[in-house]
């Protein structure tokens, strides 16, 4: 029967009906995730909206107090402080995480013996994370005989900073740990990479180009679609940065390393004020939106994506 | 110019002599050369990264006291591998293995069964609207979960599931949009002859997805079962909010608390116990590895 093809375009007397069908199909198929979404992600969004505009510890009825949670917010040092610990720490971590994992990749892409084993042990980090990690890089940094303070004093003879106990030191500690895991942005970068059609180098080179000029002209236009993607999940993670202030530090010494979503934790679930970490969690949502736009509209200058038409 | 003369084979086999900088310009000689400073480079990286791990093993079979020893004792006098039973019984671990395999390998069959539903729907069935549903599903990609999490706890407190693993297990069951892409990706690249020669022999859509779609995508169920696993394996954030009482506590909880009852003075039990808390995902990275490179390549290539 030709009207099985789902391929065939033709209508036939038939077309219709076996077309909703397949429609009353595709809706049962999605119906788990459309659930989902309106549960889990439409409602608690418009929830929270609501929340953010009342006093609510979940133990009491939701008193409607109006922006009263934002001008708090925006009047609360500490939950600047929040802000800039969170900034401070990402626009360290970001650009050095993404010369590291470029950079790695890069050298790995030369074609160098034992590729798969490097990969292994790159990745190996990526591995072993939450909890664990934290816990490992505290006994590193633990300022008197942690490994990294003794090698620091048996081999240069400088005494260590206090690391975790140091509120200037405290993010350098958690930018130094975030450099253990670049083995997941390498192998994006590296997959990139190897993406990147040879026609091209050759090309360059028969243009005279050289290393600087082919990495400049042709590599980093090339593998800029993957850096935007992996900038935007890069910004979303450290707002999202937790387990490793919360383990090592609790965000001290004195809020040092108070990062945005360990102060949301706290206002919550610590000390129960539901509306008020509604309003940060809101405030966060808006920053993720306004964040995707803006990229959005800017890679057309940065970014170049193969086939795209000038 | 250079004028440090070095000899060298000519094709013909002559000695001849060039200059430094041509011996530099040869494009074989350079190659090698930045090769090797390659290796070294990775290769002290490769070291840099496993430092750490090493120090974990060493802390793990040491005394108390060659723990906080100077100079470093990277190799115990004596092994102390009674530090391992030690450190898993200081504490109920056991359990926390147990629950943290539960809560891991039941997210899973959702995460899995979910994904593979809403992917196949969104890579095979014409419908309208799925364009638009398909560009919501993409778009919660970059929406980070904490941004919803205040409601989703008081939602799941009026249910009265704080303390059981059901906040952590009920929401896989309705499906990653990360998940959902990467298998729909994968189900495009099935050819359609197949599907269509079942519906000739009469299946339906749930015997194609059962029968045809999931046995050819095993790679890709793979690759969407090992990054769940290792994620909800480690997962903190959520356990952190849901599990308050110890025996529902996941192996995260377990460790964090081992340090909140201990302080930093057995720093040797607490390496044993993380140890042994993370040797299933390294195990699991071991075993699968391909698997990992294939998932890390099209989550951020194709993304």
């Amino acid at each position: 029967m030709a009207i099985a093809v789902p391929r065939v375009r033709a209508i036939s007397p038939r077309r219709g009906s076996l077309a909703r069908r397949e429609a009353t199909a595709f809706y049962l198929f999605i119906a788990p995730w459309i659930f989902g979404f309106l549960v889990f992600t439409v409602g608690p969004i418009i929830a929270s909206a609501y929340f953010s505009f009342t006093d609510y510890d979940i133990a009491h009825a939701p008193k409607w107090v109006g922006a009263a949670n934002y001008q708090k917010l925006f009047s609360d040092p500490i939950f600047w402080k929040s802000i800039t610990v969170t900034v401070h720490y990402a626009v360290l971590a970001l650009p050095i995480g993404l010369v590291a994992s470029i950079g790695l990749a890069l050298l790995l892409n030369l074609k160098l013996p034992g590729l798969s084993v490097w990969r292994t042990i790159y990745y190996l980090p990526a591995v072993i994370s939450g909890v664990a990690v934290a816990l490992l890089w505290q006994l590193i940094f633990q300022p008197s005989f942690g490994i990294l303070n003794v090698f620091l004093y048996t081999t240069f003879h400088i005494i260590g900073p206090q690391w975790q106990y140091d509120s200037t030191w405290v993010i350098p500690m958690f930018v130094i740990m975030s450099l253990w895991s670049v083995g997941g942005g390498m192998l994006i970068y590296l997959g990139g990479l190897q993406g990147i059609p040879t026609q091209l180098y050759e090309a360059a080179e028969i243009d005279g180009a050289g290393a600087w000029r082919r990495l400049w002209s042709v590599t980093l236009p090339m593998l800029s679609p993957v850096i935007l993607f992996n900038l935007i999940l890069g910004i979303i993670a450290v707002f999202t940065y937790f387990t490793n202030a919360f383990v090592m530090t609790q965000g001290g010494p004195n809020y040092a390393s108070y990062f945005y979503l360990l102060s949301l934790y706290y206002n919550a679930f610590q000390f129960l004020k539901m509306g008020l970490a509604s309003a940060q969690a809101w405030l966060f949502f808006l920053f993720v939106l306004i964040l995707t736009v803006i990229v959005m509209k800017t890679s057309g200058r940065w970014v170049y994506y193969e086939g795209e038409q000038k | 110019m250079s004028t440090v003369a070095r000899p060298t084979l000519d094709t013909r086999g002559k000695a001849r002599t060039i200059s430094t900088l041509a011996w530099w310009r040869r494009r074989s000689v350079r190659g090698n050369f930045g090769r090797a400073v390659a290796t070294l480079v990775v290769a002290i990286g490769a070291i840099a990264v496993l430092f750490p791990v090493a120090w974990m093993l060493s802390t793990s079979l040491k005394t108390t006291d060659e723990t906080a020893a100077i100079p470093i004792i990277w190799i115990p006098i004596q092994a102390q591998w009674q530090n391992y039973p030690d450190a898993l019984t200081a504490q109920p671990f056991a359990l926390y293995f147990r629950n943290t395999a539960i809560v891991t390998f039941t997210s899973l069959v959702g995460t899995l069964l979910s994904a593979a539903l809403v992917g196949y729907g969104f890579a095979r069935l014409r419908a309208p609207g799925r364009g638009f549903l398909f560009v919501l599903v993409l778009s919660t990609l970059i929406l980070p979960p904490q941004v919803t999490v205040i409601p989703r706890f008081i939602l799941f407190t009026k249910l009265h599931w704080v303390n059981t693993f059901a906040p952590l297990i009920v929401p896989a069951f309705f499906g990653a949009a990360f998940n959902i892409f990467l298998l729909r990706q994968f189900f495009m690249t099935i050819p359609r002859d197949m599907d269509e020669a079942a519906i000739l022999d009469g299946a339906g859509y749930l015997q194609i997805w059962w029968r045809i779609m999931l046995p050819l995508s095993l790679p890709a169920l793979g690759i969407v079962a090992i990054f769940h696993f290792i994620f909800s394996w480690n997962d903190f954030f959520d356990p952190l909010i849901y599990l308050n009482s110890n025996n529902v506590w996941t192996l995260s909880l377990g460790l964090a608390g081992f340090t909140a009852s201990y302080g930093g003075s057995v720093y040797n039990l607490l390496m044993a116990a993380t140890l042994v808390a993370v040797l299933p995902c390294i195990v699991l990275f071991f075993i699968a590895q391909r698997y990992f490179v294939q998932g890390i390549v099209v989550s951020g290539v194709k993304g």
